[in-house]
């Protein structure tokens, strides 16, 4: 048996979690380096996975299998293909950076009691959701999967509902009311979506007999499992809602405006650069690999609806008075982005999905962070309290501005390649479609070029004058941030030559080969070549 | 005139046959061990009750009980390991009483629920010490008229009921044989002898008498019409049949016994009788079981009840009545599938959703716990019709599991507490997870299990039923079943979100500091939910092994 890496690299963070909670209530800053400690040692278990992928060998690799609920047919499977490689990595690349983003978010206030300990609580459950999601990133098993897609919901409960933003207006108990709000219209929503997606999961094992997978995927491809086609139809829809929930995708999007809002910034990091991920990742892994029929047969409606995201997250983004709130209406017009390239069921479109969670993650993360950072400073949420930030504060709005370029997919930064593959992937299949997308692009650099301009430009607003400027600490967390988007934009090739052979396996579970290039498209494909 | 010579004949022939000539029963008393142990420990217990001093009987019950319900499971063991849960699984008792894999596991999983539910009701450092003695949940003296002078002098003098402890032991046995039961009189004699005591129990709460008893009246009023429902459909399938074996019912319904008991001629065989005497036997079991539309005592009993006593009834009478359930419909009525399936259908649909749906409105932890109790019988119920033996199994594993989270749950409500006894208004609970998170904690895991969330013996349970429901072709009912989870849900996370994410209010309640014996309870509740939740594959095959019923 070889060294169980994948188990390892989940584990690691689990027994994290456990310890942190562990520390006594008085030391509260040993925690916190110990939690940092945890999701360092997990950024180099991944790095490691990374290293010991071989891109272009089997489709599941570093694959553990034991026994674990035989009389469900359940096996512990574990295997990465490219898309997971690349996923676990961002995951637990952008965990110490919550970590370090929320370094003084949990201190307790004076007036608690003494045997309250938020702070061990709030990097437990930190690292409890990054060990949930490595495993749900790994797991070949489709019960095992379920299991953790769905236990990962009350770590994240309790850290959207117990530890919410200081920066509120009104009252103390208003803002509790509304976190708590937020937290359970998180859980209901995504409860609601995992229970459905469990009668979905009875029903494949009714017709499967097991939840492997591999097993499931492979008699399909050889014709040995048939399904009815209604009955496969009903199966996919069950697990694509839980995923459109998830991802968040337009009609079923709106809990993450309220948990992103209410959250602390890093917290809403989390949820919307690592926790979402695993929707958009399941529907590449599960929803296509399983289901590839009834894939196709639900492509027409997923995308209009993968659209109307698009198009309506970056509408109301433009609207929003709260900066968070933005963010996360900014996120759901991304998010549409991706789920239209995986089911444009093009190389190129799914190529460009993978690569946009990661480089969503990314983004959102650093110009989160900074928005988290901009937000403390002053105690609110509200654009239209700051303005002429970067003269006072020049690092910090200059750290904006790049996350802020980020998001709107400025070529040169990594967020732009992986927007552009997915338009060409829809473009070459569905051109009408790729064309309205593209008012997602407009619309983005209309909301955050505005954001920047309300805030960080103009007269300096009497409140703003004293803010103080980045501190080490901060720095440290969006430089690095800063560089990978830099440096992924600049070269892309280390990303899509792990995610490729996988996008190509996917595409042939769906039995989908690339429309022939027209003279017109060729030229982008040329580009997506190099 | 023929009638009266056939009777004649009767009569003649009773007279004619000799006394010596009726055989001696034989009874395999090794076989029936577990219960007679239990029902021997009772009987003890009254006469410890009657001429151990006052004193030291408290300590003399619990040991006993203890030692009965331990020796009773080890016995439990035993025959499980001797065969007579697969191999050598039979019918003992001259037809009475089956020994049979599913009646070894719900017995062994009554004695081990049993085991620490006694141990909440032996807790006595909750409650203040009066007058110097330390006192339980149980009233100083049940006989004395609430708020009289009796009363007060009852409690002076430190009087405790320790007939408690017999009580529960004789409901015990009464569960003990009520799955196992094989022949419709044994079901009825079991049912009163695990009902009554807990009638008795539900009335002597210390705090709250006067609720207490009205429960314990509500229950008793309700429970004796269940009985006469029970009681009459089993004259009705006697006249059917001819017969109060299972075995012969069961025969006589698929067809292959057709000789006419001359007596019954003018009902045997008669469809009518049966399909009126199952439904009212399924009447009384659902009403026991707690299922919508029997469901109304619930609410009231659990709130009314010694809170000790709502988890011990809460988790083993739902046992003893499923198993009971089970055996009825999968040995007695198999030949009737097609009848009671449809109606089991919306039974149990009606009772996972009113269950959801109304425990919603609750505002008080026992009568939400009561409501999610109804709507967990509805899932319990999927698993009843899917008519398999994965059915089986997952029911044995959903009530096993079950039970535990119950009793654990019922025990931390005894934790918490005001001046006026256990604080139960959910407003109190209120920023409970800021004053006591690790009281806060295991209620949530307690809670989480309720609601199915993965890693936790609930999720697995459900699991459980719901595929083999679906297996069973019933895979509409499952999508009602998700769908009522996501309602139960729902109500679970309103209690977790008031105990954790609401600021404590400055006059709540505090949470009192347990005896070893209710930390043991919590302690494995909190650790049977999680290992049937991560590790449940060894309990999954046991139940699976032990879902065959002997015929």
């Amino acid at each position: 048996m070889n060294f169980p890496l994948l188990t390892v690299t989940a584990a690691v963070p689990a027994v994290g979690a456990i310890l942190t909670a562990a520390v006594p209530a008085a030391r509260r800053t040993a925690a916190k380096w110990l939690a940092l400690f945890f999701s360092l040692a997990t950024l180099a278990l991944a790095v490691l996975i990374a290293i010991r992928f071989e891109p272009g060998g089997d489709r599941y690799q570093l694959t553990e299998s034991r026994p674990w609920i035989a009389d469900f047919g359940v096996r512990y499977e574990l295997g990465v293909d490219g898309i997971g490689v690349v996923l676990i990595g961002l995951t637990a690349l952008l965990i110490p950076f919550v970590i370090a983003a929320g370094w003084h978010d949990a201190d307790p206030l004076e007036t608690s009691s003494k045997r309250w300990r938020p702070t061990q609580g709030f990097f437990a459950l930190i690292l409890m959701v990054e060990a949930m999601v490595i495993i749900s990133f790994e797991a070949t098993d489709v019960f095992l999967f379920y299991i953790f897609f769905e236990a990962m919901l009350i770590p994240m409960y309790f850290l959207i509902g117990g530890f919410g933003d200081r920066a509120h207006s009104g009252s103390d108990e208003n803002a509790a009311a509304q976190r708590s709000y937020a937290a359970v219209k998180f859980l209901l929503y995504n409860l609601v979506g995992g229970l459905i997606m469990l009668a979905a999961v009875i029903g494949l094992y009714v017709v499967a007999g097991n939840f492997s997978l591999q097993e499931i995927t492979a008699a399909r491809a050889a014709g040995t499992l048939d399904m009815a086609t209604n009955t496969e139809r009903l199966l996919f829809l069950g697990f694509f809602f839980a995923f459109a929930v998830k991802a968040p995708l337009w009609p079923l999007h709106t809990w993450l405006p309220n948990a992103m809002g209410e959250s602390t910034a890093p917290v809403a990091v989390l949820i919307t650069a690592v926790v979402d991920k695993v929707g958009t990742f399941a529907m590449l892994r599960f929803c296509l690999g399983l289901f590839p029929e009834a894939s196709k047969w639900a492509t027409p409606v997923i995308l209009v609806l993968a659209l109307i995201s698009i198009v309506y997250g970056a509408l109301v983004a433009v609207g929003q008075r709260d900066i968070k709130r933005l963010v996360a209406y900014a996120s759901i017009s991304h998010f549409g982005f991706i789920i239209l390239g995986i089911f444009a069921m093009t190389s190129q479109g799914q190529s460009g999905a993978t690569l946009y969670m990661v480089n969503h993650g990314l983004s959102t993360a650093a110009l989160m962070l900074v928005a988290g950072f901009l937000i403390s400073r002053r105690g609110s949420r509200l654009i239209a309290d700051y303005g002429g930030v970067q003269k006072v504060a020049p690092v910090l709005a200059g750290t904006f501005l790049i996350g802020g370029l980020a998001t709107l997919s400025l070529p040169g930064l990594a967020p732009f390649v992986s927007e552009f593959l997915v338009l060409v992937g829809t473009f070459a299949r569905y051109p009408v479609i790729g064309i309205i997308a593209t008012i997602g692009i407009v619309l983005a650099a209309l909301y955050t070029l505005v954001l920047y301009q309300r805030t960080m430009t103009g007269p300096v607003k009497e409140e703003v004058r004293t803010m103080p400027d980045l501190r080490l600490r901060e720095v440290f967390v969006v430089a690095p941030l800063i560089a990978l988007l830099i440096g992924l934009g600049v070269y892309p090739k280390v990303l899509t030559d792990i995610v490729n052979p996988a996008v190509e396996h996917t595409m042939s579970d769906v039995k989908q080969t690339d429309p022939k290039p027209e003279v017109a498209v060729e030229a982008k494909n040329g580009e997506e070549a190099k | 005139m023929s009638t009266l010579t056939s009777a004649h004949s009767l009569w003649t022939l009773a007279a004619d046959t000799p006394a010596d000539r009726i055989p001696a029963p034989t009874i395999e008393y090794a076989q029936l061990a577990p219960t007679l142990i239990v029902v021997g420990a009772a009987v003890v217990g009254i006469l410890v009750e009657a001429f151990v001093p006052r004193r030291s009987r408290y300590y003399v019950q619990v040991f006993l009980a203890f030692a009965a319900l331990a020796s009773a499971f080890a016995a439990v063991v035993g025959l499980a390991a001797g065969g007579y849960g697969s191999t050598k699984a039979h019918i003992a008792a001259m037809g009475a009483i089956a020994v049979d894999g599913p009646a070894l596991f719900l017995q062994g999983t009554i004695l081990l629920a049993s085991v620490v539910a006694v141990f909440t009701f032996a807790e006595r450092r909750l409650d203040p010490a009066a007058h110097g003695n330390r006192v339980d949940s149980f009233a100083a003296q049940a006989a004395s008229v609430p708020g009289s002078d009796s009363e007060k002098a009852a409690v002076k003098a430190g009087f405790t009921t320790t007939e408690v402890f017999p009580l529960a032991l004789f409901a015990i046995a009464g569960m003990l044989i009520f799955p196992a039961a094989n022949d419709l009189l044994t079901l009825f004699v079991a049912l009163e002898v695990f009902s009554l005591p807990l009638y008795l129990l539900c009335a002597v709460a210390r705090r709250q008498r006067l609720m207490s008893q009205e429960a314990a009246v509500k229950y008793f009023l309700l429970g004796a019409f269940s009985s006469a429902f029970l009681l009459f459909g089993i004259a009705l399938l006697y006249g059917y049949a001819g017969s109060v074996s299972y075995a012969v019912i069961a025969d006589v319904v698929d067809g292959t016994i057709t000789k006419i008991d001359p007596a019954l001629a003018g009902t045997m065989g008669n469809d009518v009788l049966l399909l009126m005497g199952g439904a009212l036997i399924l009447t009384g079991l659902l009403f026991k079981v707690g299922a919508v539309p029997f469901h109304m005592w619930t609410p009231d009993v659990y709130q009314g009840a010694p809170t000790p006593v709502t988890g011990f009834m809460a988790a083993a009478t739902k046992v003893a009545a499923f198993g009971a359930l089970l055996r009825l419909l999968y040995v007695v009525l198999p030949g009737l599938r097609w009848d009671w399936r449809p109606v089991m259908w919306a039974v149990a649909i009606v009772t996972m959703l009113a269950g959801a749906v109304i425990a919603v409105t609750q505002t008080d932890v026992k009568r939400l716990l009561a409501y999610s109790s109804v709507a967990h019988a509805g899932f319990i119920l999927a698993g009843v019709i899917a008519t398999s033996a994965e059915g089986v199994q997952s029911v044995l594993f959903y009530l096993a599991a079950y039970s535990f989270v119950t009793i654990g749950a019922f025990a931390v409500v005894t934790l918490v507490r005001d001046a006026g006894g256990e604080a139960t208004h959910l407003s109190k609970w209120a920023g409970l997870g800021r004053r006591s998170p690790l009281t806060a904690a295991v209620f949530a895991v307690f809670l989480l299990a309720f609601a199915g969330i993965p890693l936790t013996s609930g999720f697995t349970g459900k699991f459980a039923v719901f595929s083999a429901a679906a297996e069973g072709g019933a895979g509409a009912l499952v999508v009602i079943g998700v769908l009522s989870s996501a309602i139960a849900a729902f109500f679970y996370i309103r209690v977790i979100v008031l105990m954790f994410f609401s600021e404590p209010k400055a006059d709540g309640p505090t949470v009192a500091v347990p005896s070893p014996l209710t930390m043991t309870t919590i302690a494995v509740g909190v650790a049977v939910t999680l290992v049937l939740g991560l590790a449940p594959q060894y309990f999954l095959e046991l139940a699976g092994q032990a879902s065959t019923f002997v015929r």
